[in-house]
């Protein structure tokens, strides 16, 4: 049998639909080796993908069938470097979160696992689509086992998180569905045909007029700068993250805002790169807003949580002005930003989750002496901390400054703002550890006696890929960048031939 | 003779291609991650075993270096000296960082400083921590910083030379909060972490300019088609070497950076001696000394280090006066020599700053040592109003603080004199009188306060708590044989290093330059072009000498002044201490008093600054993201529902409805941009 004619995007991405379909149908006390081993043979999967993959420009492993002929919708993956790193991520954490989650949750945990591997589907589909519609139904079907997750199994404010956190997203991915549709009209009255009205290739080939450009993009930035989130839409973020489960938080930051970055690199500057340039400006005044304001407020914050929260929007700000000073370091770095993000911010939520384990609180003024009474945990924390401070040979590094020198590039002042992160970040971090590791244990913590334990082994064995990860990309980002160079390539080069829209032409 | 010449290239050349540098070069740094990275795992097991790989580590580590310093000093890396290539550690396109080392004769100078005080702060950790229940953790966090420290000088590209600096920044933090428990340790430790990135930013643009400007990271290159450029470069040279001179003002805590070391104090003394004395705070010098063309070609620059560094020796010389804890004095000696150095610096005196980085490395860390014996000896007490007389119970510990105190007081023929005195020199000669005169002064604080500090500490009555009184004991061996190697270059290095040049070569008629000028030639001669410095006769018996006998007279004032005030007893020199007349001296001059006693408020200003108007900023803005930036959101949310249960009555509960309503809805967005932007 030729092995390129094993659908091997459809089994990486339909796996764990399979096995959730197991775990409703086998007794409760099967959902959670179940739910692992999914996890786990699906990150297999992805491996081998990410050995079959060949560094080259173009899309590889594509499948392509029809669907609704009428309008050229197909069912068409296929994966860049871009998408392959990403995915990757994807099954890393997921199997990850699903262990981090065998000791926490403890009710119905059938349908905690469902959601989870119903998430996966959609995350993994979101990367793999080349299909417009596809994308959107993928993009979509990620805010329900979310919506559930945080409604079920968060905490006390639960209802309104959730709710705030599907509102507001649905009402970008909305505005995106407008736009794709925009876009399929104005591509059949451009050729006259709806045979590739929906493709990805053939639509990032295709030069919209400046009107529709405007629009469609202004739609796709209004979908993705929720999701990523950008200034000043990003307060869905500390919410969602407080309330919901610590695996949830986990993939909430780790990956679903990436599908922020994802789509704006793979879909609104492909397709709009005239608006695209447009608008950039505009998105780097909001990157550096959000890079430095989300730093100061996270200062302030009492709460673990929010703080790390707060501190994914200050990260997550390199990654859009990493896309929009369109030079090839900055591309790279917000890609390589992407994936450190997910590790790290994702390494620090499970850290925050092992804490509130033990004391059911996340106050960081009830904390205090965690050095001295739980030093792995300690020890890991600053791994962590030091990681998200953006320690050189840990990959948080190389990825913020290969934005920054991107950014140098395409304006010196620009970077000098954004690299003044580097103190705030230190601040809030290493305040937030002293206050958390250092001194003696606080009345608080003492008061928990022997409830206060060190890290577990399952507990270490969560963190230890993550922190690896962490390392190598650190000493060795090429494992990263030698991916994504051809993808970085095909968006410069698009971006390269497009020149701001002078709105005189609007009507 | 020609011969010879081609025997000695012949030989260079060898050393320069042998392979076994391709092995030994790295080792060097690698060895004490490995004793960090074992030591990390295992240590807790090993228990009060668990310094000997570190150790180990350390020593095997220093054997190398002392290998490779000689065959580089001796000339076989040759002018340019070696590199050794790792691996393309940032291959991102046309922005590609390579992972190796660079061995020049500025690196052998700096690895010979930092791999023998490192060893030896290594061994006489041994006995100083030997009751610490950290023990291993200690050992673990000192390999980390060789391994940080050593990245740093022997790294080949600034982003390299960066990760370095920023591991020897964790690596300070990690020892300065090393007593966690210790509310103080813990902030001293973040302040200085913080402080330091404020320089480091300013590193960080600098290497991103040097890219954009060069197109390369890689040092040599970088430099050379930087000031080949001149003002070509899309980003003025000025700014770029003001970038990198911020980075070395966080690392060498000049003015207004300074504020991290003297708390960095809180962590134990041996860190004391090795971080915050003899080897990271003389990464900036060397940051700046290594990117010396860049600043000969911006010389307006070099006005701006000198006068920085020139203040901030003052400025904490003044400080030093009036501090009681006997660190602390230690501390802001410390900032005012490395002031000296970047004022020679700036002075275009490269060589000269080296030469006191070195001699500074060694009576400092002498220095910094001696006081752990003394704090040891007196039951960790560090506040000297509670020493006294100490001389006659640790011997050891007192004479050896004693050469390091006769040493950084620049009294002859000790190491200090010939590298302060050169520094002066050279300022008042390359055009810098105001330097000089400065400096002057700072000689005679340097003496007050040193000997003031010797007074205090060895001399006189005894004011020991009663209780720990009899308890008084020397070190062990393990402590003191650190101290008496250090004092060894104390008092050599400056004869050693000077020879056969001024100012005791000519004294025998010789006109070679001191070895470390011929050592370091190659590496400043392109600054020295551009700066065009000749060769000036050396004038022992007129302006040279003239300046001899003025730094002399300096540390002599100082010293005596110390005397009449704190006493001494040194062999035939006896006197009391008058602290009456002490007393009087500090009221005469009250508000300098103050601000000597008070570091001239430069915690309070940054207490107001950053933490309580920052503070009120911070919070503000939290305000902001919660009642108007998610206020807004909400307000939507509620306007919506609001609307929303008025227009409940199109709610029929049939889906088909709700499926049409939002096809229609769709198709009439979609329909209506065609038809707007189709006409």
């Amino acid at each position: 049998m030729n092995i390129s004619s094993i659908p091997i995007l459809t089994i990486v991405t339909f796996l764990p639909l399979a096995g959730a379909v197991l775990i409703a149908a086998l007794p409760r006390s099967a959902a959670r080796p179940v739910a692992l081993g999914t996890a786990l043979l699906t990150w297999v999967v992805s491996l081998i993908l990410l050995i079959g993959y060949l560094p080259r420009p173009d899309f590889q492993f594509v499948e392509t069938l029809d669907w609704i002929p009428l309008f050229g919708i197909q069912y068409k993956l296929g994966i860049d470097g871009l998408s392959l790193i990403l995915v990757v991520l994807t099954t890393t954490l997921m199997w990850v979160s699903i262990l981090a989650s065998f000791r926490p949750i403890q009710e119905r945990i059938k349908e905690y696992m469902i959601s989870f591997l119903i998430l996966e589907v959609g995350m993994i589909g979101v990367f793999v689509a080349l299909d417009t519609f596809l994308f959107y139904i993928f993009f979509e079907i990620v805010l329900v086992p979310m919506y559930l997750i945080i409604g079920i199994w968060g905490g006390a404010n639960r209802i309104y998180a959730t709710i705030k956190f599907v509102l507001y997203t649905l009402v970008g991915s909305l505005l995106m569905l407008v736009a794709i549709l925009a876009t399929a009209f104005a591509f059949q009255a451009q050729t006259g045909s709806w045979a590739g009205a929906f493709d990805l290739t053939v639509l990032r080939e295709t030069r919209f007029d400046p009107g529709l450009q405007v629009f469609a993009f202004l739609a796709f930035f209004m979908a993705f700068a929720i999701k990523v989130p950008m200034f000043p839409f990003h307060t869905w973020l500390p919410d969602a993250h407080v309330e919901a489960p610590t695996a949830g938080s986990v993939l909430l930051a780790g990956v679903l805002l990436k599908l922020g970055g994802y789509g704006f690199i793979r879909y609104a500057v492909p397709f709009y790169p005239d608006a695209a340039q447009t608008f950039a400006p505009l998105i780097i005044v909001l990157s550096l807003i959000a890079i430095i304001y989300g730093a100061i407020v996270a200062l302030v914050q009492p709460d673990l949580k929010k703080l790390v929260a707060y501190s994914s929007v200050s990260h997550m700000g390199f990654v859009t002005l990493g896309i929009f000073v369109f030079t090839e370091q900055g591309l790279q770095g917000a890609i390589l930003q992407m994936v450190n993000h997910g590790l790290i911010t994702g390494g620090l939520f499970l850290l925050v989750g092992v804490i509130y384990e033990r004391t059911h609180d996340r106050t960081i003024a009830r904390m205090g002496g965690l050095a001295g009474a739980t030093p792995v945990y300690a020890a890991v924390f600053g791994f962590f901390v030091f990681a998200s401070v953006g320690l050189p040979g840990l990959s948080g590094f190389v990825g913020e400054f290969l934005t920054l020198v991107g950014a140098f590039d395409f304006s010196p002042l620009v970077a000098a703002i954004a690299t003044f992160v580097m103190i705030l970040a230190a601040g809030y971090l290493l305040w937030m550890f002293q206050r958390v590791a250092t001194g003696d244990l606080s009345d608080f913590l003492r008061g928990l006696g022997h409830h206060l334990t060190d890290m577990r082994p399952v507990e270490v064995l969560t963190l230890a890929p993550l922190a690896a990860l962490v390392v190598a990309l650190g000493l060795f980002p090429g494992l990263v960048l030698d991916l994504i160079g051809g993808s970085v390539g095909s968006v410069l080069d698009g971006a390269a031939t497009a020149a701001p829209i002078r709105f005189a032409l609007w009507p | 003779m020609f011969l010879a010449a081609a025997a000695d290239e012949g030989a260079a050349e060898a050393a320069a291609a042998d392979p076994i540098f391709n092995l030994l070069i790295p080792l060097i740094v690698l060895l004490p991650l490995l004793g960090f990275a074992v030591t990390a795992v295992i240590g807790r097991r090993l228990g009060k075993q668990a310094h000997w790989i570190p150790v180990g580590a350390v020593v095997a580590s220093w054997a190398i270096a002392m290998v490779v310093c000689f065959t580089a000093l001796t000339g076989g890396f040759g002018e340019e000296g070696r590199h050794v290539f790792l691996y393309e550690w940032i291959p991102a396109g046309s922005f590609s960082v390579d992972a190796g080392f660079l061995v020049d004769n500025l690196t052998a100078v700096l690895l010979i400083v930092v791999t023998t005080i490192g060893m030896l702060v290594h061994v006489y950790s041994i006995g100083y921590m030997a009751h610490d229940p950290g023990y291993w953790r200690f050992f673990a966090y000192l390999n980390l910083f060789m391994f940080s420290m050593l990245l740093l000088v022997m790294a080949d590209s600034w982003l390299l030379v960066f990760a370095g600096w920023e591991l020897v920044g964790l690596s300070s933090y990690l020892l300065i909060g090393f007593w966690y428990r210790k509310r103080s340790a813990a902030l001293a430790s973040k302040k200085a972490f913080i402080v330091n990135r404020v320089g480091d930013v300013g590193f960080a643009l600098a290497i991103m300019a040097i890219w954009v400007n060069t197109g390369t990271l890689d040092i040599r290159e970088s430099l050379r088609v930087l000031v080949e450029q001149g003002d070509a470069n899309p980003i003025p040279l000025a700014v770029v070497a003001l970038l990198v001179f911020a980075g070395a003002m966080g690392k060498s805590a000049q003015f207004p950076l300074h504020v991290w070391l003297p708390d960095a104090m809180e962590g134990p003394t041996p860190v004391s001696a090795l971080i915050h004395a003899a080897t990271m705070v003389n990464a900036g010098v060397y940051l700046v000394a290594r990117a010396n063309p860049l600043f000969a070609a911006a010389p307006s620059v070099l006005v701006v280090v000198a006068a920085i560094g020139i203040f901030t020796a003052i400025l904490a010389a003044s400080i030093a006066m009036t501090q009681t804890d006997i660190k602390r004095v230690l501390a802001y000696s410390t900032l005012s020599q490395l002031g000296y150095m970047f004022a020679a610096l700036g002075s275009g005196a490269f060589t000269a700053a080296i030469f006191h980085l070195m001699t500074h490395g060694f009576f400092k860390g002498l220095l910094f040592l001696g006081s752990g014996s003394v704090i040891h000896a007196v039951h960790e007490e560090q506040d000297m109003r509670r020493m006294g007389g100490l001389a006659r119970k640790i011997p050891s510990t007192y004479r050896t603080m004693l050469i390091g105190t006769i040493a950084i007081s620049g009294i002859p023929p000790l190491a200090g004199f010939f590298s302060k005195d050169e520094i002066l020199g050279e300022a008042f000669k390359l055009g810098f009188p105001w330097v000089w005169a400065i400096g002057l002064f700072v000689a005679i604080l340097t003496a007050f306060y040193m000997f003031r500090l010797m007074g205090l500490t060895f001399w006189g009555e005894s004011r020991v708590d009663p209780h720990v009184e009899p308890r008084i004991h020397e070190s062990p061996r393990i402590m003191t044989i650190p101290l008496w190697i250090l004092a060894v270059p104390s008092i050599l290095l400056g004869i050693a290093l000077s020879w056969p040049g001024p100012p005791l070569g000519p004294l025998f008629g010789s006109t070679e330059p001191g070895l470390l000028h011929h050592w370091l030639e190659p590496v400043f001669r392109e600054a020295n072009e551009l700066l065009h410095h000749g060769e000036a006769e050396y004038q022992l018996f007129g302006i040279d000498g003239a300046l001899i006998g003025a730094s002399v007279a300096a540390a002599a004032i100082g010293g005596v002044v110390a005397w009449r005030l704190f006493g001494i007893a040194v062999g035939p020199l006896r006197g009391r201490s008058r602290p009456e007349q002490v007393r009087a001296l500090s009221a005469r001059a009250p508000f300098l008093y103050r601000a000597s006693l008070n570091k001239w408020w430069f915690d309070e200003l940054n207490d107001l600054l950053f933490i309580r108007i920052g503070g009120r900023v911070a919070a503000a803005m939290w305000w902001f993201d919660r009642e108007i930036v998610d206020g807004t959101v909400n307000a939507i949310g509620s306007v919506t529902r609001g609307s929303g249960r008025g227009l409940s009555r199109v709610q029929t509960g049939r889906v088909q409805n709700y499926a049409l309503g939002i096809a229609i809805g769709l198709l009439v967005m979609a329909g209506s941009y065609l038809l707007i932007s189709g006409r």
